[in-house]
């Protein structure tokens, strides 16, 4: 155990990969808690598959490979998915589940055309494309991890210089509007920090997983306080154990991949908290339950008692 | 014949899926939808692995119980406090994971492409033949999905009113004696039994976009619930065979190309429809600023 953590530490390339996605993870807690508030994980999920036709198109302009390139297809092609979204759901009867569903696959389809086109093109150096989008950590070289860390400490400063606006506009954002906040910026801002942390986390966990690294940190954080600040460092902090857990397990074999181990990490983490976070946790409400029971059945019975004895009852 | 059966799959494939897509559609459960077909994937690898073959019949229950056990689970976290749209991320991701590990882990037993789970490769069903006692039944997936559809339009035909009261009025149903929940697995049953069904054959991408870009169509179009049904499953054919045919064009994915053109046909009902299209609309207020 402990020489495979030293091992892990002496490696120079694990390191950096370790740091990177354990940033990472830090970086979309925090931003996923505030989308977690606003009730749009699922938004994660979209902006994920609708990166697939802008990574595309950005490998079809250039014919490289690389992150950095990928990174702004992906965010190009995720604020056109949440506008198709918010288009579709202000025009139409459809509501914003369906509307998410039908951009998510309708760009999903149109990436899986475009990719197919590309690799029976044949042009040599597309493969790894779909490696890229499957998500595989180990397969970083340093410069991908330089990219990623800077994209997750961006969004570490972001949320915290906006906090106080993003706190206002994930409770409240009609208040938020009454005292004079440009709303609609703040939201397109939320939202374009969203779309980077997607966009960086696809390369570590794969496309479809991506979604988790937004939601379940989050949703495990609330379940230990009523505090946002709180909570946000608690989303880091799961985050941030479940990348590191994952790119280093997945250091163990040849065929263990990342992005699922650092799912079910903070699954698992998720699910601790839904059991045994004081207060709003499973064992802990049985408790309160329970508690709750035996004191009113303890005064009933005292009533029971008074009145029998003719007394009048407290 | 070997482009009949490709056709074929993907019209069974849209069929199946358009009809179910109307009622996610209208009890807003679309992305359960897609939550299920992407958390069958654990039990299609169990069975794979237990079975050790592509016996198809294991499969099918395997992944549905998975599909079945998604809901459930979705509805537990739902029950217990936590908003919908986090219980759905949750789940279907922490399963997926649980599926590409064990695929990933077993590698050299399961010769299940992780790359055909998303995107699928429909232009390999024809080779995957089904043989009973020595004859050749045609293409397994071809089966699997005409029994897939056949159970979904028995129990439509036997229990249209039912699901039909269930997805307006959940509450009236209640009140009618129409037990709820019962059809409510019945429903999320028959999505996990077509996306375990067209799983390895098209891809999950597939099934989903199926099931809800047709419905979402249809639902622009009419007010009718049985009216709606019909266009849904006629965008879901129409999508399937232009579909296909422009991925023989473009020499692209077949499945990539279906979602596409089905997306295209929604793009034309939002301008288009009628009554609700942007250029109806459009020329409604016009004539209305005019009246004034």
């Amino acid at each position: 155990m402990l020489d495979w953590l030293i091992s892990l530490w002496s490696d120079p390339n694990t390191r950096w990969i370790l740091l990177g996605c354990m940033l990472l993870g830090l970086g979309s807690g925090v931003i996923g808690s505030f989308t977690f508030l606003r009730r749009e994980s699922l938004l994660g999920d979209t902006l994920a598959h609708a990166a697939l036709p802008g990574v595309c198109i950005a490998f079809m302009l250039n014919e490289v490979k690389s992150a950095s390139l990928f990174l702004l297809g992906a965010l190009f092609a995720g604020i056109a998915a949440v506008l198709c979204v918010s288009a579709i759901t202000r025009w139409t009867k459809i509501k914003s589940d369906a509307s998410m569903g039908i951009v998510l696959t309708f760009f999903f389809g149109v990436g899986t055309v475009m990719l197919t086109h590309i690799q029976h093109s044949g042009s040599g150096s597309q493969s790894g494309l779909d490696k890229y989008l499957f998500g595989q950590a180990a397969a970083m070289v340093t410069s991908d991890v330089y990219i990623l860390m800077g994209v997750s400490v961006l969004l570490i400063v972001a949320a915290i210089l906006l906090f106080k606006e993003f706190k206002l506009i994930s409770f409240d954002p009609g208040f938020a509007r009454g005292i004079g906040l440009p709303v609609g910026i703040l939201e397109h801002t939320m939202l374009i920090l969203t779309t980077v942390a997607v966009a960086a986390g696809i390369q570590a966990v794969g496309v479809v997983l991506v979604a988790a690294l937004l939601i379940t940190p989050a949703a495990a954080a609330r379940y230990w306080t009523d505090r946002l600040p709180v909570m946000l460092a608690f989303a880091g902090l799961f985050g941030a154990l479940s990348g590191a857990s994952g790119a280093a397990i997945s250091t163990l074999g040849e065929g263990i991949p990342t992005g699922p181990v650092t799912v079910l990490v903070a699954t698992l983490l998720f699910v601790l908290s839904l059991l045994f976070a004081p207060g709003r946790g499973w064992f802990s409400k049985i408790l309160r339950h329970r508690n709750l029971k035996s004191t009113y059945a303890q005064s009933a019975e005292r009533s029971a008692l008074n009145a029998a004895e003719g007394g009048t009852p407290k | 014949m070997m482009d009949f059966w490709i056709i074929l799959t993907a019209i069974l494939v849209a069929s199946a899926c358009s009809i179910l897509g109307c009622f996610l559609i209208l009890r807003r459960m679309a992305l359960v939808g897609d939550a299920i077909s992407h958390a069958v994937l654990p039990g299609i690898a169990i069975a794979f692995l237990m079975s050790g073959t592509r016996d198809s019949m294991w499969m099918l229950l395997g992944a549905t119980a998975f599909g079945l056990l998604t809901v459930f689970l979705i509805q537990t976290l739902q029950t217990s406090g936590l908003q919908s749209d986090a219980s759905i991320g949750i789940v279907f991701t922490a399963l997926f994971a649980v599926g590409v590990l064990i695929i990933s882990l077993n590698a050299q037993h399961i010769d299940l492409d992780l790359d055909c789970v998303l995107f699928g490769e429909i232009a390999y069903v024809p080779w995957d033949t089904w043989t009973l006692g020595g004859n050749n039944m045609g293409p397994r997936a071809v089966w699997m999905l005409g029994i897939t559809l056949a159970v979904i339009l028995l129990l439509f035909g036997l229990f249209y009113k039912q699901f039909k009261i269930c997805a307006f009025d959940p509450a009236m149903a209640v009140a009618c004696g129409i037990p709820v929940l019962l059809f409510h697995y019945l429903l999320m049953g028959m999505v996990s039994m077509t996306a375990v069904s067209s799983f390895e054959s098209v891809g999950a991408i597939l099934v989903v976009g199926m099931l809800i870009i047709p419905a979402a169509t249809a639902y622009l179009l009419t007010h009718r619930l049985g009216i709606m049904i019909g266009l849904s499953v006629a965008v879901g054919i129409v999508s399937a065979v232009v579909g296909y045919l422009i991925s023989y064009a473009l020499d692209a994915s077949i499945a990539g190309c279906i979602v596409s053109v089905a997306g295209i046909l929604f793009i034309f009902a939002l301008v288009l429809a009628p009554k609700n299209g942007l250029i109806a609309r459009l020329a409604r207020r016009r004539s209305a600023a005019q009246v004034v």
